[in-house]
């Protein structure tokens, strides 16, 4: 549900070497520039706009490995 | 021909004929390897007569069989004798690592792990890349797949031993449409490889391993390439074992440093009996930066060895063990010129002529390439980004 919001702001804070229109929602995003260092950057966005905090674990490729994958871990720290 | 050690009980053993290698046949060249920057041969052809080229191939493919903490051993042993040596042991057992860790459930990398045992070749890495820097997480070359056939091209500022290697693991986008950090790495055998040098190395240390830069242009078959991303390689592997091998050689250096301070120490210690010369005392100083330095390290090498053994493959990629590794980095790289320059004060003016017993030159001039070899401003910057997002 949080799709559209998350893809923004990918498109700001990811860096990633791809235009995020042309990704689909499945689309792996470690394959289209997004490496462990530049996560942190958009970790940090992905909490400030929905203000969550990730925990520890879901700082790797099973959160951060699609736009879908985010949002369903942003869904499940919000409690909605 | 020597008796193979496959197992613990044998690795003592091993350690011995080791310690024979390194004073009969090490030692006396290493002053002769850094002079003419040349390549140790004597060294790695007693290494291979002991089959220690595949130390860390599992013994069911022919190898020795040993763990990350008895290769972590042989490189310390050999960082005593000559820390060129001991580097490029060091960086080979890297990229035997790579394959072993990685991809030994393909037919291709089984055989050629046994081919590695049975020829004892030496293996290279071409990380770093002309126009990218020393990020080894990005790439500007690819691969490119024409049915069962590769060929690749890299731009390399350095490809430490290229010269000298059987084969180079190479890293590379996995395809001409990837981006920078979607990479793989490809194993190029020597006959398939056109090397054109770029660089020469004419540096202040390190001066045997030979790390020149060069053109590679390259070719294979498909199944050279190795299964999974580089990414997931490199946070298992590459990282923390580059860092694991380093610290111990660096560790060896040290450790040989301080034992030539000891000499000299004795001497004063003869001259005054019953004096304890101030020497001494500046000795056991250094001695706990030592000890720091080797508990640091020995308490990664155990980590490792235990996750590695618990098979999670989450395990690596968190930050919390990614920095632990650069810790170990920045700190053995720091420590070993403390030591270094503590042993030099104590040596006095012997260890600083170079046509001395106790010369420390060549000892002070390769500690310094510690800091440099993935430069400590990098790892440091990426320890910062990974402090932001590293929860408690």
């Amino acid at each position: 549900m949080y799709e559209e919001k998350i893809r923004a702001i990918i498109a700001q804070h990811a860096r990633l070497s791809v235009d995020v229109a042309s990704l689909g929602d499945d689309s792996d995003l470690y394959g289209a520039g997004l490496t462990s260092l530049t996560t942190v950057n958009l970790m940090l966005a992905l909490e400030d706009h929905f203000n969550v905090e990730f925990t520890d674990r879901m700082l790797g490729r099973k959160t951060f490995g699609s736009i879908k994958l985010l949002s369903e871990a942003i869904e499940e720290l919000a409690g909605t | 021909m020597p008796e193979i050690s496959h197992n613990a009980e044998g690795f003592p053993a091993l350690i011995e004929r080791l310690q024979t290698i390194g004073r009969e046949t090490i030692a006396p060249n290493a002053d002769s390897v850094d002079r003419e920057a040349r390549f140790p041969d004597e060294a790695f052809a007693a290494l291979k007569q002991e089959k220690l080229l595949s130390a860390y191939i599992p013994s069911e493919l022919g190898g020795l069989g040993l763990d990350i903490s008895q290769i972590s051993k042989i490189c310390e042993i050999l960082g005593q004798y000559c820390a060129s040596t001991a580097m490029v042991y060091a960086m080979h057992q890297i990229q035997v690592g790579c394959i072993v860790h990685h991809a030994l459930g393909d037919d291709f990398f089984r055989s050629y792990a046994r081919d590695m045992v049975t020829h004892q070749y030496l293996l290279a890495s071409a990380t770093t890349e002309l126009g990218i820097g020393g990020d080894v997480r990005s790439s500007i070359c690819a691969v490119k797949v024409d049915g069962e056939q590769f060929s690749l091209e890299k731009q390399a500022p350095v490809i430490s031993y290229g010269a000298m290697a059987d084969a180079i693991l190479v890293t590379c986008r996995r395809s001409e449409e990837a981006a920078r950090s979607d990479q793989v790495q490809v194993l190029v055998r020597k006959e398939d490889v056109i090397l054109t040098q770029l660089a020469g190395w004419d540096t202040l240390g390190f001066r045997g391993t030979c790390s020149c830069g060069f053109s590679l242009v390259s070719k294979g078959k498909v199944e050279q390439i190795l299964p999974g991303p580089y990414a997931a390689i490199h946070s298992r592997t590459m990282h923390p074992f580059a860092h694991i091998v380093w610290g111990s050689l660096w560790l060896g250096l040290a450790t040989d440093a301080l034992n030539r301070a000891r000499i000299a120490v004795r001497a004063e210690a003869r001259k005054n009996p019953g004096v304890v010369p101030v020497s001494g005392t500046r000795l056991a100083e250094a001695d706990i930066v030592l000890f720091s330095m080797r508990s640091g390290l020995q308490s990664v090498v155990a980590d490792y060895h235990r996750l590695l053994g618990e098979n999670d493959p989450d395990a690596f990629s968190n930050f919390g063990f990614a920095l632990r590794i650069n810790n170990l980095k920045i700190s053995c790289s720091t420590l070993v010129v403390d030591i270094v320059s503590r042993a030099m004060l104590i040596c006095g003016i012997a260890g600083y002529k170079n046509d001395s017993k106790l010369s420390l030159g060549r000892h002070l001039r390769d500690a310094y390439g510690a800091s440099l070899m993935v430069n400590n401003d990098r790892i440091l910057g990426q320890n910062a980004t990974m402090q932001i997002g590293q929860r408690e």
